[in-house]
């Protein structure tokens, strides 16, 4: 009993430290953006003893238009999940339950193209784009990142969807439901955990990108990607400014992240079959 | 309330045949098991009525009407699955009425038909409840009712029993059975428990590397197999094979015996060792080893007190001898009178 508390207190303490050393740079971002620049450049940091400030939040959201960022933010984000899952649903549905002797070798080759950096297709996208008028537009730039995220998307969903027995679909079948009643009424519930985990995955992954938004956007579509940039070059290094901006482009994800949670850890297809 | 008839079925899995040119008659009103050991086509050939696999060649008839390639709804089956495939995120009642539902039936039509099916099943008080809050031998009958509600032309059963504990799988053989006769409902029944298609059948239909290798009413089967295979593969403790010279005296290439027709007798011109002795209760069954090495199972009485290395004799009852030729194929019943005789004319 004794030897099992300890251990468990090992591992939680491991765990914490993990944890703390991942959040880290978060952290240090978070209490710096409520400094002043003078406090944040200091050497050595001050660490909770400082004078605490909004002034770096309100410069921020003065001087850069944030709100404007964070609605291009959402457009291409959310644009590019939905357009992914939407192409996504039915290729892992078809792969994980009419499989071929092609779908692996398909699987594979889809995850291939993440292999590729993607600074290998710019000038091409880049010039297909301007002769097309995608340039700086937030549908250009949605496309883009949901062809990018369709193979990390398909992989979710086929995994996801190979643990849904194929007999509750089969039973869908013969009891008459359509292809789309069965895809929406039997397999998205039992599915919808790792719907959510998916769409929470790709849209992270599409609200951080910073090379295709960096570079197809300038004006009118540029997101909270290029919010933060904007605050890193003009007039050198303000660190403070920085982390505000930077934390004002988190905000939005976490929300996010915190109401997928429930869907996140929910295991509806338990009981389904012995 | 259907005849199926399979003309020709034929299904092939890349260079498998999972079914070689099945033809059967599905009796109406009858209750058709399929029985075989696994891998053996069964399962394959109730996909294919059911429709869940696409039939290569041949025509599969319901009353009358080819529907080799119709959808699975259209061909108006019901399905019970070995593993439930219960719908986990609606309640029973929903679970019920599914196939109601997506045909779009009046809500009220769907409530009265679910409820009636409800009630004959015993599952009117759990109806609110999901599949996951249900007990294995609960979400069985939920599976059933499933299929009950759309009053489907024939159901048809994938090894049903098989999630079950003993106990409740007697129970529900029963229970399957005799809701199938209350209501003349056609039934093929899948299952690789050779007992089960013994009490379950009307006619019963085995199986081996996709072909059909005999059908027929369970005691036709029983007393007359009509290969070595089917000799072995029905009836529990199995049928003794034995060769050579015992064989030879039957004009056969292998003679079959069961248990129950080989007693234990001083007299009897087998001469073995007793293995062990298995005490069912009601009777006992002596595994014994013949001086030339082949094991056999004999039934003898219960009261019998044998122990192993005991030397017993062996007394065949000659009416219940079946005989196979090289290829395991039965041989008539009578012939080894018949020619002992022409050997004796000679």
């Amino acid at each position: 009993m004794r030897a099992r508390n300890t251990s468990s207190i090992v591992v939680t303490a491991l765990a914490w430290c993990a944890a703390l050393t991942v959040a880290f740079p978060l952290l240090w971002a978070l209490l710096t953006s409520f400094k002043t620049e003078l406090e944040a450049a200091s050497f050595p940091p001050q660490f909770l003893r400082f004078a605490w400030t909004l002034d770096n939040y309100r410069v921020v959201m003065a001087d850069g238009d944030y709100f404007a960022s964070l609605r291009n933010s959402l457009v291409i984000a959310g644009g590019s999940s939905a357009l992914a899952l939407l192409l996504g649903v039915p290729a892992a549905w078809a792969m994980a339950f009419a499989p071929t002797a092609r779908t692996r070798g398909t699987l594979l080759w889809m995850l291939s193209t993440k292999m590729l950096p993607p600074v290998g297709v710019l000038i091409p996208v880049y010039l297909f784009y301007r002769d097309w008028g995608l340039l700086d537009s937030a549908f250009g730039v949605a496309l883009l990142l949901a062809a990018g995220n369709l193979p990390i998307a398909v992989w979710m969903l086929f995994s996801n969807f190979r643990d849904v027995p194929a007999e509750i679909l089969e039973a869908a079948r013969i009891d008459g439901a359509s292809m789309l009643q069965e895809l929406v009424i039997v397999l998205a519930p039992m599915a919808l955990p790792g719907l959510a985990s998916t769409f929470f995955l790709i849209f992270t992954l599409a609200w951080n990108e910073a090379f295709w938004t960096l570079n197809l956007t300038s004006v009118d579509a540029a997101p909270l990607t290029a919010f933060i940039a904007a605050f890193s070059s003009p007039q050198g290094l303000f660190w403070a400014r920085l982390s505000a901006a930077s934390m004002l482009s988190i905000a939005p994800v976490l929300v996010i992240g915190w109401f997928c949670q429930r869907q996140l850890v929910r295991g509806l297809t338990f009981g389904a079959v012995k | 309330m259907s005849t199926i008839v399979l003309e020709g079925v034929t299904k092939r899995f890349g260079d498998h045949l999972a079914s070689d040119k099945i033809d059967l008659v599905i009796p109406n009103r009858g209750f058709t098991v399929f029985v075989g050991p696994s891998g053996c086509g069964k399962t394959t050939l109730l996909r294919l009525i059911a429709g869940l696999e696409d039939i290569d060649t041949g025509r599969l008839l319901i009353d009358g009407v080819d529907m080799a390639h119709t959808s699975p709804a259209a061909r108006g089956l019901a399905m019970v699955f070995q593993s439930y495939a219960l719908y986990p995120h609606m309640t029973v009642r929903a679970n019920l009425g599914f196939a109601l539902r997506v045909a779009g039936r009046p809500k009220a039509e769907i409530a009265e038909r679910v409820e009636r099916v409800a009630l004959m099943l015993n599952l009117n008080l759990l109806l609110d409840r999901r599949p996951a809050a249900l007990s294995g031998g609960q979400r069985q009958r939920v599976a059933i009712g499933r299929a009950l509600v759309r009053e489907p032309r024939a159901f048809l059963f994938d090894e049903p029993l098989s999630n079950l504990d003993a106990e409740l799988r007697a129970q529900m053989r029963f229970e399957i059975r005799r809701l199938q006769q209350e209501l003349g409902i056609t039934a093929v029944y899948v299952t690789h428990d050779q007992a089960e298609a013994m009490t379950m059948a009307d006619q019963i239909v085995v199986f081996r590397d996709g072909r059909i290798e005999q059908v027929g009413t369970p005691l036709e089967i029983y007393r007359a197999p009509a290969n070595q295979f089917v000799a072995g593969f029905i009836g529990s403790p199995r049928m003794n094979f034995l060769g050579g010279p015992f064989a030879l005296e039957h004009h056969a290439a292998t003679i079959g015996i069961r248990p129950q027709h080989l007693s234990l007798d001083p007299r009897g011109a087998l001469k073995a060792t007793v293995e062990t002795i298995e005490h069912l209760g009601s009777e006992s069954f002596a595994h014994v080893r013949l001086e030339s090495g082949e094991h056999l199972v004999a039934r003898c009485a219960p009261e019998l007190e044998l122990s192993p290395g005991a030397a017993v004799g062996l007394l065949t009852d000659d009416r219940f001898v079946h005989r196979f030729d090289a290829e395991g194929q039965a041989l008539p019943v009578g012939v080894a009178s018949i020619r002992t005789k022409a050997a004796a004319c000679i």
